[in-house]
């Protein structure tokens, strides 16, 4: 192994305004996935399933955002890069908002607003339960994330209730796991990144306590 | 800054070794894919590249729905033909490499005169256009335009002896060709077989055609079974080998999860998969984004000329 040379770098800490521009910026590529969809319905360049394309896409989008804001205390760890912890907050933000949309898309365009098909579902098959448990515990965690919230509850309080992600994403990975009808490679790639990042959280935890 | 310093790792050591040994094989698919990029440029459409063989004298059959058939790309880019990979966009995309000639079907076992048909010979028996309904397992269906013949015709060829009771249908395994059977996503070569009473009935077909056309590779060409009574993995692709036997065999999927594919496996809306309804279906390119789907019929709408197959069986036991 090369040693790693330190170097100076000036993306350990952005002056407000470069901030502003990166946040910016990763709020409108977050909304990347949904002009996809918004756009390539009317034009018919969702696929010849596109009511599948739709439920898919949300899915996977949803599971990348709560990856993505998982990601962020580990890769603050590793590259000293402390900005990123205020875009922690959107990142979650958008797993909540794609959620949403693939809940709507199961709702609307695959049950049709057929509530005892939607009950008997979620009562009857272990994907959807689970899928829909997943949601329900994003549902407080969207409504704390206010500023004002975290005030109310206070920091300890809030903190053991986001706890509640590192749930809802083992669901979120076995809800994948479980609705594929034979290839796991997909699903088995986002239990793999989730493994390595509630490892990290697991190993960092034991240290401290060790200390 | 970041300022590059001269390589002091060598490619190899960063490539896999398997994806390091096929180097050149990279170079030459990119330069096949440029070729075909600048053959598009030129003019010709990606349909160009497997020239459609129309297929002469096909008669209509009354079995026929009178349904919107699904355009022509709906059923050549929406496909489950896992050799080629699990998602529905991959037999589009890597079937093409699908060695279709030389090509023969053995038929044997419990017959009398067993015999090897070459593909040719099957195409020059009298073909007919048979419109069916197609009712994949997953919940979407489609309308489809085949042309083939009753496997009965082929079946009455060799003269199948009173021991055979099932037909079991062995399919092409070509792993140079076939992406998906690096997988061991399902038991390859993947098998699929039926009751001799089912495979005899009239509207058991040997699909060689769709739209007049020879069968595309991705649908399973050059010679496929069109169950459609059934859901779409009974109708196995690209059949190499047919063998009359006397015991039931297994399946592909029901090696792969019997709890969840039965060996008969008809269309049953009242019978759902362990994980989801088959109560509804969605007709792929007829019904709109916000159109609820459609009610799912008794053996896929055939309950009419089949159902006296299943008299006294529970399907619900037998699914």
């Amino acid at each position: 192994m090369r040693q790693v040379k330190p170097r100076a770098h000036s993306l350990a800490i952005l002056s407000p305004r470069v901030f502003a521009w990166t946040k910016a910026l990763i709020f409108v590529l977050c909304l990347g996935p949904l002009a996809r969809l918004v756009i390539g319905a009317p034009l018919d360049l969702l696929g010849v399933n596109p009511v599948e394309t739709i439920r898919r896409s949300t899915g996977t989008w949803t599971l990348v955002f709560v990856l993505a804001t998982l990601s962020v205390t580990p890769l603050r760890r590793f590259t000293g890069w402390h900005w990123l912890a205020r875009l922690r907050r959107m990142l979650g933000l958008y797993a909540f908002f794609y959620a949403v949309l693939h809940l709507i898309s199961y709702v609307w365009l695959e049950q049709f607003f057929d509530g005892a098909a939607i009950v008997k579902d979620i009562v009857k098959r272990p994907f959807i339960t689970i899928g829909f448990a997943a949601f329900v515990m994003m549902v407080p965690l969207a409504v704390t994330s206010t500023d004002a919230m975290v005030r109310r509850l206070g920091a300890r309080n809030w903190i053991a209730l986001h706890r509640l992600v590192y749930v809802l994403a083992i669901c979120g990975v076995i809800h994948y796991w479980w609705l594929v009808k034979r290839d796991i490679t997909q699903p088995a790639i986002y239990a793999l990144v989730l493994a390595l990042l509630l490892g990290f959280r697991a190993a960092s935890a034991y240290r401290k306590r060790r200390a | 800054m970041l300022i590059k310093r001269a390589g002091d790792i060598r490619p190899s050591e960063i490539t896999p070794y398997g994806v390091h040994l096929r180097r050149r094989d990279f170079v030459k698919a990119g330069l096949v894919a440029l070729a075909g990029a600048a053959g598009l440029v030129a003019g010709g459409s990606l349909k160009a590249q497997s020239v459609p063989v129309k297929l002469a004298g096909v008669r209509k059959s009354g079995f026929s729905t009178l349904e919107q058939s699904n355009s022509y790309k709906d059923i050549t880019s929406y496909n489950n033909y896992y050799e080629f990979g699990t998602e529905k966009s991959d037999p589009a995309s890597y079937a093409q490499k699908l060695r279709t000639r030389p090509w023969t079907i053995a038929v044997e076992g419990e017959v009398k005169r067993p015999k090897t048909f070459g593909i040719e010979e099957l195409l020059k028996l009298s073909l007919e256009e048979r419109i069916y309904r197609m009712r994949c397992v997953e919940g979407w269906s489609m309308v489809i335009p085949w042309v083939g013949f009753e496997f009965k015709r082929l079946a009455d060829q060799v003269e199948p002896t009173g021991k055979a009771k099932f037909v079991e249908f062995v399919t092409a395994v070509q792993p140079e060709n076939m992406v998906g059977v690096r997988l061991p996503v399902l038991e390859w070569p993947y098998v699929e077989a039926l009751r001799v009473d089912e495979a005899m009935h009239p509207l058991t077909l040997l699909a060689v055609g769709l739209y007049d056309e020879v069968l595309p590779k991705q649908n399973g060409a050059p010679i496929r079974l069109v169950v459609p009574w059934k859901y779409g993995f009974k109708s196995a692709k690209s059949i190499v080998r047919i063998r009359f036997v006397e015991k039931q065999p297994k399946t592909a999927w029901e090696k792969a999860a019997s709890n969840e594919y039965g060996f008969y496996s008809n269309v049953n809306p009242e019978v759902d998969h362990p994980r989801w309804s088959q109560a509804t279906e969605r007709r792929i390119g007829q019904d709109g984004l916000f159109s609820p789907k459609r009610k799912t019929l008794m053996f896929n709408g055939y309950g009419d000329q089949v159902a006296s197959l299943y008299t006294g069986m529970d399907l619900r036991k037998l699914f």
